[in-house]
């Protein structure tokens, strides 16, 4: 296999002193969906933002993310500003706040289709029709004529995704693409990422809280907790066989559409990145906690090809399902259209 | 079967909206003629997206909001007119927990004081015994006498959810109207506040009425469901029966997009076409333009809310209104 698309390591970030990402490690390869959960302060987002430079001043940015030869975070600006929005597509959770409110969408889509492809006068027109398109928008000529308020959110969210493609990207960075919009929508526009994905071998880093979101459209998933990577596995993986307590109490505490259980909450709440407690930043809220925990962060260990795990007790924990295991009988049937 | 706690009758709201500044105004209409009860002791569960009318419906079953027509009945006498004094004394036994506890609470109080702000509303016991309810109210939600002297930015998501159900809780209402309670809520969290709520019901025998759009909290909470699109009520049920076996398509859509970690890579139901717009209300079942079934009759007349089993209702054409019907389909 080809070297990865991307690379990150080391990275960590800074704000005024309080760390926020502690040290993260990724590679991502042509073609792959990557997924990132985590709750709010993990890290998540932070990692992404970082590397591509979007911080402001002040946070303190140490590490190395390379793409190609580059290493992003010491290329020039200029370098940077040609790769966003070029071989890499960002799309964030609320298109509405994204998208400029004064301008078309025309223009909007111009401005990305000049800088990152060469396009002027009717090109630009033909090829934002064709992005409209492939992204689901009907009437495409028509709309390239409207603002972002007279189209609904699930619509912004394809405009967005149709700008975020302009520059034939290479990896596209989803943001919570889809939280602030309605489940059936939702749904709509998860299914336009795999169908981009796969026309365009294009890989994708599918950043979100939702565990079951990521599960479904990823082939890999790492799970982030107080800046660091805790684990990382094939998506399926992940669900059926979790190493770290975290991971196991994240599956533990989502609900299903099964009968209901007692759903198992995780004690506690996140570290506040001031105070980090010694030793794994999860040890206050983890059940299986143990003094060699308490003593250096453990470090993430790879298991085996795709499969990392940071849990000084890795080895002699057995996670089995918290809640008792549901007859096969109740899961949902196959629903057919 | 005990009587109802609440009851919904035929309720209808209208809203006029206005597209621009001097745009002629259009009737929105929010809530369609629903009927639904609550009995004591009960969790139902409100599902729907946005525009399908549910936190109207939760408004009016607190009587924040009057219907237009149509008449709510709590404990069996109709709900006096809101801002009334009846009205006020009705707060006492049915509770508004919201989704943002952050813009429930004023930042410049303890919390513990705004815990026992509805004491003081009600003119509810003298000084120590308003103390004593604080204190419970605060044991019962999982916060400690600490957290009570705390500011509200002081605390975490989490536990400000818990103040605001510690605050509902005070007067020991008989009903809660939960919006979104836990939309905001990371996952770990989520079901602290979750784990919270079941168990509240079940110590106290609440009645609850539990809105979201997020079926995978609902199917955990309630005991019965009712999904709402466009202002009415497509499917109702137990929600064992509407969630494993969903009959109306809007239902089948959910229950399809909502995401289950483990799972392969399933054939979803992916509804084509836009969110539902209550200004702009297609002709016939509000669902056609989104519907994979929609026939000519789907597009011209409206389906009406038929009992499928006890206790089972859909308004859908293509459901054989008999029980062996609803395994054909």
């Amino acid at each position: 296999m080809a070297g990865p698309l991307i690379r990150i390591e080391g990275l960590r970030v800074a704000f005024d002193g309080a760390p926020a990402v502690r040290g993260v490690d990724f590679a991502i390869h042509r073609g792959e969906a990557l997924g990132i959960v985590g709750e709010s302060g993990s890290g998540k987002s932070v990692t992404w933002l970082a590397a591509l430079r979007l911080l402001p001043e002040k946070a303190v940015v140490e590490g190395r993310v390379s793409l190609d030869d580059d290493n992003l975070l010491e290329a020039p600006i200029e370098r940077m500003e040609h790769l966003r929005g070029g071989r890499i597509g960002m799309i964030f959770q609320d298109p509405a706040s994204a998208l400029n409110p004064v301008l078309t969408i025309r223009r909007q889509m111009a401005e990305a289709l000049a800088l990152h492809r060469g396009l002027s006068g009717k090109s630009i027109d033909a090829e934002a029709r064709r992005l409209l398109d492939l992204v689901g928008i009907p009437d495409a000529a028509g709309r390239l004529k409207s603002y972002p308020h007279e189209m609904s959110g699930g619509q912004n969210q394809r405009v967005m995704i149709a700008m975020a493609l302009a520059g034939n990207p290479d990896l596209l960075i989803a943001d919570e693409p889809t939280t602030a919009l309605d489940v059936t929508i939702q749904a709509q526009i998860l299914d336009l990422l795999q169908l981009v994905r796969r026309e365009t071998d294009m890989a994708l880093v599918l950043i979100s809280h939702d565990l079951g979101v990521v599960a479904e459209n990823c082939d890999r998933v790492a799970v982030m907790y107080a800046g660091r990577v805790v684990e990382e596995a094939p998506a399926r993986t992940l669900f059926e066989a979790p190493r770290h307590p975290y991971t196991r109490g994240l599956i533990d505490a989502l609900p299903t559409l099964d009968a209901p259980r007692r759903l198992v909450a995780i004690p506690g709440v996140v570290p506040d990145p001031r105070r980090m407690p010694p030793g794994c930043a999860f040890s206050p809220r983890c059940a299986h906690a143990a003094p060699a925990c308490l003593g250096a962060v453990p470090e993430l260990r790879r298991l085996e090809p795709g499969r990392r795990i940071a849990c000084a007790r890795a080895a002699e924990l057995d996670l089995q399902p918290a809640a008792t295991a549901l007859p096969a009988e109740t899961a949902r049937p196959e629903v057919r259209a | 079967m005990s009587a109802p706690l609440l009851s919904l009758n035929e309720v209808t709201r209208t809203y006029t909206s206005r597209k621009g500044l001097f745009g002629t105004p259009v009737a929105v209409q929010a809530v369609a003629g629903v009927s639904l009860e609550v009995r004591p002791g009960e969790t139902l569960g409100i599902v729907g997206e946005s525009g399908s009318g549910k936190s109207t419906m939760g408004r009016m079953a607190l009587g924040l909001e009057a219907p237009d027509s149509g008449s709510v009945r709590f404990d069996g006498a109709a709900m006096p007119d809101p801002g009334s004094e009846s009205w006020r004394s009705l707060r006492k036994r049915a509770q508004m927990v919201f989704q943002d506890p952050l813009g429930a609470l004023d930042r410049r109080l303890p919390v513990a004081d705004q815990i026992g702000e509805p004491l003081e509303i009600h003119g509810i016991g003298d000084k120590a015994a308003r103390a004593a309810a604080i204190a419970r109210s605060l044991e019962m939600t999982g916060l400690s006498a600490d957290h009570g002297r705390r500011f509200p930015h002081e605390l975490s998501g989490g536990q400000r959810q818990r103040v605001i159900i510690a605050r509902a809780l005070i007067t020991d209402p008989e009903l809660l109207v939960c919006d979104e309670p836990v939309s905001a809520l990371d996952v770990s969290i989520q079901a602290q506040v979750v784990n919270l709520l079941i168990d509240l019901q079940a110590e106290r025998g609440l009645a609850m009425i539990f809105i979201s759009h997020d079926l995978r909290v609902v199917r955990q909470i309630s005991q019965r469901v009712a999904v709402m699109y466009l202002g009415h009520i497509v499917e109702e049920g137990t929600a064992e029966e509407v969630l494993r076996d969903p009959q109306h398509p809007y239902t089948r859509a959910l229950v399809s997009a909502a995401p289950v970690p483990g799972a392969r890579q399933r054939q979803r139901v992916i509804l084509t076409g836009e969110p539902p717009n209550p200004a702009a209300r297609p002709s016939g079942c509000a669902f056609h333009p989104r519907c994979p079934l929609a026939t000519d009759r789907c597009r011209a007349e409206m389906p009406v809310l038929t009992r499928l089993a006890p206790g089972r209702r859909a308004a859908c054409h293509l459901i054989q209104h008999t029980p062996a019907g609803m395994a054909a389909k």
